[in-house]
């Protein structure tokens, strides 16, 4: 399991700190997208196992980055888990409908995300 | 030909026969037809006659168009008939008139000799009007055969063809008036079957004057005798035969007893009126078009021939040899004819019945007795009888007399002998002192004058015209004749009223009558105790009264009704309640007429004298529940208001609602990104303490802190807008000196600059007035402005702008950076609060949460502007503006 890499895409740098301390602990390879558009170049390059991906950034928003991965062939073993603020369950089940396989809300964590991480990831 | 022609009629009746049955037969139809304001604009068309069909062709023919003003009357009237008909029909409803007869009657004391004495002259006023329509049908057909010279036409001359005409039409007026004449709804398939006869006299009308004038379009000759200034309105220049017409022709509308029966009687309400105020106008209108050009066209085709100009209509299609075109003419006149003759004979024998045969029969006791199980039937008995006398003295009036005259000149004797009803009718719903001696004296004299004057003559052939004129070669009453009479009987009429009125007195029946219909529009639309009595009644008495000739089924029914409606309990009572005795004469009043049913009732009810004081009494006691009954409309109409107001403030409300949970659902949400970082950041410290480096730990601690810090503002903020928002916070306006101010508020930040190397250029302008603001308050718009300017400025040159100038009595401060800009659509939204809209996912610009919101809000209570300027394609330009001094207090 170790030496799966997991994309991190969050506007705030501080959320993204701790996301890779805890991802590195875990013997991940983290990489890191700051918006929409950084995310998908970096899915793109790297085809990673899994996305913890926010929704609400500058460019494009999770929900868009979601469905063009999950719609995209190569990326068919790709997992994708929403870390968002956003908490109705409008938002949620938009979310899941998008394709995505977990729905966490902020603030999380971090043994809980551990754990979906790993079940994912299995 | 002739053959044709009669099975025309009798397929034309037919279908009358089955447009009326058909209603009849249908509660829905009747319902609609009571209910269309367009079937009663229609039915007023009854006005429209024979006279009318015929006669204004002839009238015309002689170049003289004052045949216009029977027409102008009515329309004339039109605009105070919503007066006068809402009276006329409330009245009628309350008091269960059928006829204008009973109209009149009931009003002066109900009396049973003034009633018989209007029947009767409106029998001698509306018969020979009857038998004109017979005749123009008779000339109308003779017209079509004497034209036709074919020999073995020839059988029709010897058969009496208005004869069998006028059965046919009392055998149509019978079955529709008398059949149902036992229930209470109004004659609705006679109503409808009117209609359709105005419908049809209007549409063949039409349909022959564009025939004509396209027919007559290419033959210039048709017109060689036309020359536009012969026609004259007004022929003698009497501008007062003129007045007198158009007056004359007023009254007859509102008098004449189809006229009545159709507006008033046959009306199930008023509001009907407001669209026949409009309709029937533009109905006479239409009729009217072609007249004029018919005339002409006639006079045309037979100079030289003497032809009777009041068949024109008929004579030029038969010149044209358009036969069909000729049967669809006679179709129309018949039409005319027959719609006045069914309703004027209904009207009459409704009078004659009611108010000739009916009292007799009932105050006759030994009669009455005899013939006590069959005292349901006798109504319709003396009607049907009523319908054949009026129908067979109209017949031999046409044989007899009629027939020499012109179709206009009768018509207009019958008008003068309805106006005579005006005084007493006008004067009763608007004079409460009008009384039964007075309408006596008025209507006799009125009459007197009219029968000496115009009918006199008719029936001996003397030339009264010769009295006022010398004209010995007129023995027809023309124009000038009528107009003439008219005046001097109506004013007879008019001075044998009111000075009979003043004279003599009122007995409490008739002052409480007067009071009902002067005052109607106090009492309700519906009045149910029109008639008031005082005095002992036993139920079982009154109620089999009623049932004799009203059934007992109809009658149980509707008392237990009315008790219900009025709260009597008819169990618990021996005694009868006057209301239920004045209900019951309601009742009985349409099936015998009102002079019989006050009889009737008479004869069950031990009546005591009725005072003026119990009159008054009554009739105070029914304002007052008027009274109750408005104030309790009042009521319900301010609980609407209230309820309405409420439902809004609600409809605010959740508004509002909607506001706050998105405002709270976002504030949370803000807060969950700092509190996001905090809880992961200390999970992974308390869990990790061990294996973590430590600088690894310092660097956790410090997010830790900066981010509580920006959760502490956060905070700080939310409750900041929400206090300008409620009004909590209040400015405390003092001077300020504007140019220490952004001095103070550059040094606070001097920091952030230096540390970002940001270049800051200050321009404050020289001799700046003082400035009466909140100090704090606009120190915190410059410094949200000028943080933001720091955070956007370019990261690598970053360049701050802050120009202060004075702009006539306003301050305008810039505040401007070298970022990227705010681009145009966030322009407006930036200054809102968090600024973004319902399920926005697009993430705002870091930091600008809520200081623009309140920068906004701070600079609007010193009722000044803040924006962002939109013209410059690079960097941002925030500018505010605010009056030096501010016009508070």
């Amino acid at each position: 399991m170790t030496g799966k890499k997991i994309l991190i895409v969050d506007d705030e740098p501080n959320i993204v700190l701790s996301l890779d301390y805890l991802v590195r602990r875990k013997g991940f390879v983290p990489l890191i997208a700051r918006n929409g558009t950084e995310a998908l170049s970096a899915a793109n390059e790297h085809i990673p196992d899994l996305i913890i991906l926010d929704i609400m950034m500058p460019d494009i928003d999770g929900y868009d980055v979601c469905q063009t991965i999950k719609t995209n062939p190569i990326f068919s073993h790709t997992k994708i888990i929403f870390l968002s603020a956003k908490s109705r369950p409008e938002d949620i089940s938009k979310g899941l409908k998008m394709g995505a396989d977990k729905y966490v809300t902020k603030p999380f964590s971090t043994k809980q995300l551990m754990v979906e991480i790993v079940d994912l990831l299995k | 030909m002739s053959g044709l022609l009669i099975l025309v009629i009798v397929v034309y009746l037919a279908v009358l026969f089955l447009v009326a049955y058909k209603i009849d037969a249908s509660t829905r139809l009747r319902l609609r037809v009571a209910n269309s304001p367009t079937i009663y604009a229609l039915s007023l068309a009854v006005y429209c006659t024979a006279w009318t069909f015929f006669g204004s062709v002839g009238g015309a023919s002689a170049y003289n168009i004052q045949f216009l003003t029977i027409y102008i009357g009515p329309i004339v009237l039109m605009p105070f008939l919503w007066f006068i008909y809402r009276k006329f029909i409330r009245i009628s409803k309350a008091q269960g008139i059928s006829s204008l007869s009973d109209f009149i009657a009931n009003r002066y004391d109900k009396s049973i000799g003034l009633n018989r004495l209007v029947a009767l002259l409106l029998m001698l006023g509306i018969i020979p009007y009857i038998a004109l329509q017979i005749t123009g049908i008779d000339k109308a057909i003779e017209t079509i055969v004497t034209n036709n010279g074919t020999e073995q036409n020839a059988w029709l001359r010897y058969v009496d063809t208005s004869l069998l005409v006028t059965l046919g039409l009392g055998y149509f007026i019978i079955i529709f008036t008398t059949k149902r004449f036992q229930e209470k709804e109004q004659n609705m398939g006679l109503v409808g079957a009117i209609a359709l006869e105005s419908i049809v006299k209007l549409l063949v009308f039409l349909f022959f004057g564009i025939y004509i004038v396209f027919y007559a379009s290419d033959k210039p000759d048709l017109f060689s005798d036309f020359d536009a200034s012969k026609l004259k309105l007004n022929p003698n220049n009497d501008y007062g035969q003129w007045f007198g017409m158009i007056f004359l022709s007023a009254l007859a509308f509102l008098f004449l007893p189809r006229q009545f029966e159709m507006g008033v009687v046959a009306a199930a309400n008023e509001r009907k009126v407001k669209r026949a105020i409009w309709m029937f106008p533009v109905y006479l209108l239409l009729i009217n078009v072609f007249v004029i050009p018919i005339a002409i066209i006639g006079n045309n085709m037979f100079a030289g021939h003497k032809m009777n100009p009041d068949m024109y209509m008929l004579s030029i299609p038969m010149h044209l040899n358009s036969g069909w075109m000729a049967l669809l003419v006679l179709l129309g006149g018949f039409s005319a004819a027959s719609g006045m003759i069914i309703v004027a004979t209904h009207a009459l024998s409704k009078m004659v019945s009611n108010a000739i045969l009916m009292p007799s029969f009932i105050n006759n006791r030994f009669v009455l007795n005899r013939f006590k199980d069959r005292n349901h039937r006798i109504p319709v008995f003396f009607r049907r009888l009523s319908i054949f006398t009026v129908l067979l003295l109209a017949y031999l009036y046409h044989k007899l007399v009629v027939a020499d005259f012109t179709l206009i000149s009768i018509g207009l004797v019958s008008f003068v002998a309805v106006a005579q009803f005006a005084p007493a009718i006008l004067g009763g719903i608007f004079w409460k002192l009008g009384n039964k001696y007075g309408a006596i004296i008025g209507i006799s004299l009125g009459f007197f004058v009219w029968l000496v004057f115009l009918i006199g003559p008719t029936i001996l052939n003397v030339n009264v015209h010769g009295m006022f004129r010398d004209d010995l070669n007129a023995v027809r009453p023309e124009g000038d004749l009528i107009t003439t009479v008219l005046f001097w009987s109506l004013l007879l009429n008019f001075l044998g009223y009111t000075v009979g009125s003043i004279l003599t007195r009122q007995t409490a029946l008739e002052q409480n009558q007067a009071t009902l219909y002067v005052d109607i529009m106090n009492y309700s639309a519906d009045v149910d105790s029109g008639v008031v009595w005082k005095g002992k009644a036993f139920f079982p008495d009154i109620k089999s009264l009623l049932s004799r000739f009203l059934g007992e089924r109809r009658v149980t029914a509707e008392l237990n009704h009315f008790a219900q409606k009025q709260g009597i309990d008819l169990a618990a009572q021996d005694e009868l309640d006057s209301r239920l005795i004045g209900y019951s004469e309601k009742m009985l009043s349409p099936i015998v007429g009102a002079s019989s049913a006050k009889i009737l009732i008479s004869s069950v009810v031990k009546e005591e004298k009725l005072s003026m004081e119990d009159v008054v009494n009554i009739l105070e006691e029914s304002q007052k529940i008027i009274a109750v009954n408005k104030e309790l409309q009042q009521r319900t109409d301010e609980l609407k208001r209230v309820s309405e107001a409420l439902k809004l403030a609600n409809a605010r409300m959740k508004e509002n609602d909607l506001l706050k949970d998105e405002f709270l659902y976002t504030v949370t949400h803000e807060m969950r990104t700092p509190l996001t970082s905090i809880k992961a950041l200390s999970e992974l410290l308390s869990d990790e303490e061990d294996a973590m480096p430590d600088e690894v730990k310092r660097e956790f601690l410090n997010t830790i802190l900066k981010e509580s810090n920006r959760m502490t503002r956060l905070i700080s903020q939310v409750l900041d807008l929400e206090n300008f928002e409620s009004g909590k916070h209040q400015l405390i306006i003092d001077k300020v000196n504007v140019s220490e101010l952004i001095q103070h508020c550059l040094q606070s930040l001097d920091g952030v600059f230096k540390q970002n190397n940001i270049q800051v250029c200050v321009s404050v302008e020289d001799e700046l007035p003082e400035l009466y603001a909140d100090s704090d308050r606009i120190t915190q718009v410059v410094l949200n402005l000028l943080a933001n300017a720091a955070k956007y400025c370019d990261k690598e040159r970053g360049k701050v702008w802050v120009d202060v100038t004075r702009n006539g009595s306003v301050l305008q401060v810039k505040i401007a950076d070298n970022g990227p800009g705010v681009i145009p659509e966030l322009r407006e939204i930036i200054f809102e609060k968090f600024f973004q809209a319902k399920n926005q996912t697009m993430r705002k610009p870091k930091g600008s949460g809520l200081g623009l919101a309140i920068s906004k809000k701070i600079i609007q209570l010193h009722e000044g502007k803040i924006g962002v300027d939109t013209n410059k394609p690079e960097g941002a330009v925030f500018t505010f503006s605010i009056p030096f001094t501010q016009n508070r207090d």
